[in-house]
């Protein structure tokens, strides 16, 4: 489905490039819901806009993201503009503002699906009616302002506009984030839905800062430190069975019920992520990883294959 | 829709103090120059001192200025609201209205076209300063030198190059001496050869400060995250464009009903240049030889069409953004 190799992504500054994605592969399979976990700053909202929305000063600076086959990474501004949205779109981080304050929800719909050549408006409101109702919203909310929406409903929209044209790929940038529980519940369901139940969408990339939730609805994660992707595994290995360094004391970092922290401290991670202008030698983890040894200081371990399609990049694990 | 009425209700009654005291300063204000009004007047009959005398005190009774300021206050009221504006002390005896009224066309011909084309161009060149940078990089120092002008010191500048130095056109009142104002092919062409130095004057000055609102506006929307959200599923550099607009007309459309409102103040300034015999330099007048009459009552207009022009931005406003329009509808349920 969406095959990225050795993607390098810099943001160009006037003192140097920021290397926010350097040098990540990874797959996503047709059908799947595929994680991405890590902490703020680690490159993980960069990697998944450069896919889909390159500006400066975001730079792709080599590798290659093919989506069935084609390198989306160098195609030109006009093909670029024709697949999102219909081969690939986005539920951006943003999502309470995603919508134009001054326009009705149909009209924001209709003008992007004019863009892709649509020419049936009847057609496409009436699906947008029917998504709606989808996601247990009224088909009203078809004609109301965004100024209407709560929060979750505003979510709610922005799922059903994002994912209007059935696009193969759907990017779910921290989408959770400003939700309360509940909410963050009904999101969760109605992804699994679209994607499991109705096949609106072909395959998720779900990101989020909170790796409990990937247990919950991932069916593959990814775990990104630095701009560099350290583990990719089955989520039930992941979580259960982690075996980098950063996957550990990212999952030990997880409140727990049942422990009062006046008593046992919650467990962080010692030290903070690397600015990525200047990332550290070798492992970039290894001024912050327990296990750290000389090699990590000098070398850059590879990404190695453990066992069956849980990959891993750390020392420890080396032949 | 009882929430929309609750609003208009409430706007009226603001609308209608807001009335009563711009009125009341109105009002007072002249009175408050020193100096006397009937003195300026009976400075035609300098050479007729007993003549002078006799006529000061039958025009301060005439005009009731020897009554108490709270009986002038209560008459004044009493007139204004009967649409009496008084009798022109400097123009004895034509009545201030018929003053008014004849100034008031050549002030619309001129500020009218002004302000709307000065808003429309500018909105246009500022849309497209702040699309292309290579283009604002140009414009923008344009602008900045156009609305940091003055408007009398580019009307004198306007004047002394097309006038003084080139001959081009005329440089005072709003038509020849040799013609009368009628709907002759002549007249026309006379009246618009006077027409266009003042409305150059008032459309570059202007220009500057619609085309600056505009840029700043289209920039601060392009950033914005639903033009990122647009863009993100495949939106044309048009359509974004489009998006945009509509949010950043807001403030300018605010910007344009406020400055209709002033459109019969006009620019006082520029009239006094091209002593062109709009409201302003009727007013200017009226200041100039204390007239209290003639002053209140071009005041008076100026109150009215600011707050008249201000009403209506708020009930545009309510139809044009939805933010607005529920803010008060919730309000009201």
């Amino acid at each position: 489905m969406l095959r990225v190799n050795d993607l390098k992504v810099y943001y160009k500054t006037p003192s140097g490039y920021i290397k926010a994605v350097d040098g990540v592969s990874f797959e996503v399979k047709k059908g799947e819901i595929f994680g991405i976990a890590g902490e703020s700053g680690c490159g993980k909202s960069t990697l998944v806009n450069s896919l889909i929305l390159r500006k400066p000063p975001m730079i792709h600076m080599g590798g290659e993201a093919l989506l069935e086959g084609k390198d989306i990474m160098t195609l030109d501004e006009k093909e670029y503009r024709k697949i999102r949205y219909t081969k690939i779109s986005i539920i951006p981080q943003y999502s309470l503002n995603a919508l134009n304050p001054t326009k009705k929800i149909r009209e924001i719909v209709w003008d992007l699906a004019k863009e892709h050549g649509y020419t049936d408006k009847e057609e496409i409101e009436s699906k947008l009616r029917e998504r709606l109702r989808m996601v247990s919203l009224s088909e009203q909310v078809a004609n109301m302002y965004p100024i209407e929406l709560s929060g979750g409903m505003k979510q709610r929209v922005v799922m059903v506009v994002s994912t209007l044209l059935d696009p193969k790929i759907l990017i779910a940038d921290e989408i959770t984030s400003a939700l309360d529980v509940t909410n963050q519940r009904i999101i969760l369901e109605l992804l699994y839905y679209f994607i499991k139940e109705e096949k609106i969408v072909d395959s998720i990339i779900f990101i989020t800062h909170d790796i409990g939730l990937l247990d919950k609805i991932a069916d593959r994660i990814m775990v990104m430190y630095a701009g560099k992707a350290v583990e990719i595994g089955p989520t039930e290995k992941i979580i259960n069975k982690p075996t980098h360094p950063y996957t550990q004391l990212l999952l030990n970092s997880l409140p727990r019920l049942g422990i009062n922290y006046e008593k046992e401290r919650l467990q962080g991670i010692p030290g903070e992520p690397p600015a990525l202008l200047k990332p550290p030698s070798g492992c970039r983890l290894h001024p912050r990883c327990p296990y750290a040894t000389d090699i990590c200081t000098m070398k850059e371990p590879e990404m190695i294959e453990i066992e069956k399609s849980h990959f891993v990049a750390c020392h420890m694990y080396r032949g | 829709m009882s929430g929309i009425r609750r609003y208009l209700m409430r706007k009226s009654m603001i609308y209608a103090l807001t009335f009563v005291f711009a009125v009341t300063i109105d009002f007072v204000i002249p009175r408050l120059m020193p100096g006397d009004p009937i003195g300026v007047l009976l400075s035609r009959f300098a050479t007729l001192p007993d003549v002078a005398n006799y006529l000061h005190g039958y025009f301060i009774e005439a005009f009731g200025l020897n009554k108490p300021l709270w009986q002038q206050y209560l008459s004044f009221w009493n007139a204004v609201l009967h649409g009496d504006l008084g009798i022109s002390i400097y123009y004895y005896p034509k009545p201030v209205a018929q003053i008014i009224k004849e100034a008031l066309p050549y002030d619309l011909a001129l500020l009218l076209p002004s302000i709307v084309v000065s808003w429309v161009v500018g909105n246009w060149l500022g849309a497209y300063a702040g699309k292309s940078k290579r283009f604002d990089s140009y414009l923008m120092p344009v602008f900045y030198f156009l609305q940091a002008s003055p408007y009398f010191w580019f009307a004198i500048l306007l004047a002394y190059i097309f006038t003084v130095k080139l001959g081009l056109f005329p440089i005072s009142g709003a038509y020849g001496y040799g013609v009368l104002p009628s709907f002759s092919w002549e007249f026309i062409k006379d009246y618009l050869h006077h027409w266009i130095l003042p409305f150059l004057s008032l459309f570059f000055v202007q220009l500057g400060g619609w085309a600056i609102g505009m840029r700043n506006m289209i920039i601060y929307e392009v950033e914005a995250d639903y033009i990122r959200y647009l863009e993100s599923l495949g939106a044309s550099e048009r359509l974004l464009m489009k998006h945009a607009f509509k949010n950043a007309m807001l403030p300018q459309i605010t910007g344009l009903a406020l400055q209709l409102g002033l459109i019969v103040a006009g620019n006082v300034t520029v009239q006094v240049v091209f002593s062109y015999p709009g409201i302003g330099y009727i007013l200017m007048q009226g200041i100039m030889n204390q007239d209290y009459f003639l002053i209140q009552g071009c005041f008076l207009v100026i109150i009215l069409t600011v707050l008249v022009a201000n009403f209506t931005i708020d009930l545009l406003y309510a139809l044009v953004d939805p933010r607005i329009k529920y803010a008060y509808t919730e309000e009201g349920a």
